[in-house]
């Protein structure tokens, strides 16, 4: 047959005989990452409940190192482990399940890149938005009122 | 033919291919575009649902008190344990259909159907699951009140549960004073026909602020996120100060308008990102089922190939795909 399959994970740490082997490889692989998810999303340890870095303080050069450190300044430990678990399955699904892995690599940059890209983008700018909405809404002098 | 096709002169290489640039085929390769496009619109919503939670960061609901139901398991908390499931339910139906489009690399006929087969079992587990999820969103389970600045007053006491002292949440099932002579609902048939009401909330403002004065230990918490990451508790006097002044509508489950679990945009949010989920769920089903069919009458034996097979299995590993997103923004983070 014409359809020829890439049989290794983990960069070749973990090989498989044939390629439906390799979907029951990479399943136990996602459940075993889902399990860590949920079992975290459940007992929440206190460790991970608080960030390890407050953000740094004193012009210009803090703030950039603010904006460079995000996801350690101003997102919970235990928050940004799930967010890098939920890319961790998603690059499985894409490579494994979907093929991804067999595809030439023009194939593969076309649609990770764009995608990639754009979403990046899409988000700095609503979450960046969002923030300064906050801002504006608990500002001392904010003109908003909760109850009236 | 030649008049036709253009001959590039850079056949064999990526570029070239003829009809089949990048290696992949027509059929396979819009379903890529199709894909990259739709997980645009699925990174919009969410990238809308952090806009809007980010604006409410202080005061978001938090998922774990919002989603704590298990089919048969009444009464209990449980967050997570069903939605872990529905995950590993999608998760799984997307493994038979990657074994479908494998045993169609083989011509193998009976093992594509079975595993097609299996694949439409476990999308229709997840839309029922999803089904189940709504209607006991919509239903809710504690009720609460909200104020003139739309607001979420929520009520609850005390209690030592091994040696810890926890916020126990009351429904307002349980201590409001319900009064004679309430308002009936203004329908058609009993009042002018050319005008109807929606349907009236459970209680009063005046039942649950009397109920609240007779129950000593009940308080009232808003839905401002503390330094523990817990809603605030208000006093005694601040609960009863609250619901006297600010009360305006009782509130029990959530619609496109109110929402006993805090901000109303929460729902809003939830009833469109997983609602546009499901729907694709729901026409990956329908495309499984046509695509199963086709498999049974030997469409694709007789045509050598079960691509097709492989570009529905495509959208259906997106749909999973974009689930293990939406479990993350939603549920855990």
């Amino acid at each position: 047959m014409a359809h020829e399959h890439k049989l290794e994970i983990f960069r070749g740490r973990w090989k498989f005989k044939s390629n439906t082997q390799k979907i029951w490889g990479v399943l136990a692989f996602l459940t075993f990452v889902t399990a860590i998810e949920v079992i975290l999303g459940i007992y929440k340890p206190d460790m991970l409940m608080h960030t390890w870095i407050s953000p740094l303080e004193g012009g210009f050069f803090a703030t950039i190192g603010n904006i460079i450190l995000s996801p350690f300044v101003y997102m919970k430990p235990l928050n940004l482990i799930f967010i890098l678990l939920t890319i961790v399955k998603a690059y499985y699904i894409t490579w494994d399940f979907m093929h991804m892995r067999d595809e030439v690599k023009s194939l593969r940059r076309m649609v990770v890149w764009t995608g990639v890209f754009l979403i990046c983008y899409l988000i700095f700018i609503l979450l960046q938005e969002g923030g300064y909405v906050f801002e504006v809404y608990n500002a001392d002098d904010a003109l908003i009122k909760r109850d009236f | 033919m030649d008049s036709t096709v253009a001959s590039t002169g850079t056949e064999g290489k990526t570029w070239g291919g003829g009809n089949k640039p990048l290696n992949a085929s027509y059929g396979k390769m819009m379903m890529w575009f199709f894909i990259v496009s739709d997980a645009l619109t699925f990174s919009g919503f969410l990238a809308a649902y952090g806009f809007s939670r980010f604006k409410f960061i202080k005061e978001w609901p938090i998922a774990d008190e919002v989603f704590t139901h298990v089919p048969f398991l009444h009464g209990q908390e449980l967050p997570m344990i069903y939605v872990a499931f529905m995950t590993f339910i999608l998760i799984m139906s997307s493994v038979t259909m990657v074994l479908a489009v494998d045993a169609g690399h083989h011509m193998n006929k009976a093992k594509v159907t079975l595993y097609m087969f299996l694949t439409i079992i476990g999308g229709l587990i997840f839309v029922g699951s999803q089904a189940w999820e709504w209607a006991t969103f919509i239903q809710g389970d504690y009720g609460a009140v909200q104020t003139n600045g739309g607001n979420i007053l929520q009520f609850g006491e005390y209690v030592t549960v091994d040696g810890k002292e926890k916020f126990k949440r009351i429904s307002i099932d349980e201590f409001a004073v319900t009064e004679a002579g309430v308002r009936a609902q203004h329908e058609r048939k009993n009042g002018l026909w050319f005008v109807t009401e929606e349907s009236l909330p459970p209680y009063s403002v005046n039942e649950i602020y009397n109920g609240l004065a007779a129950n000593e230990n009940i308080l009232v918490r808003t839905q401002i996120i503390n330094e523990e990451g817990e809603k605030t508790v208000l006093s005694r006097e601040e609960s009863l100060k609250q619901i006297k002044e600010n009360g305006k509508l009782v509130v029990k489950g959530a619609n496109l308008k109110v929402n006993e679990y805090g901000t109303s945009l929460f729902a809003d949010f939830f009833f469109f990102i997983t609602g546009f989920h499901g729907f694709h769920v729901f026409s990956g089903v329908v495309i499984n089922i046509i695509i199963f069919f086709n498999v049974i009458l030997g469409t694709y034996e007789r045509r050598g190939s079960y691509e097709m097979v492989e570009k529905v299995g495509l959208y259906w590993h997106f749909v999973d795909l974009v689930w293990v997103f939406v479990f993350t923004f939603f549920y855990l983070v």
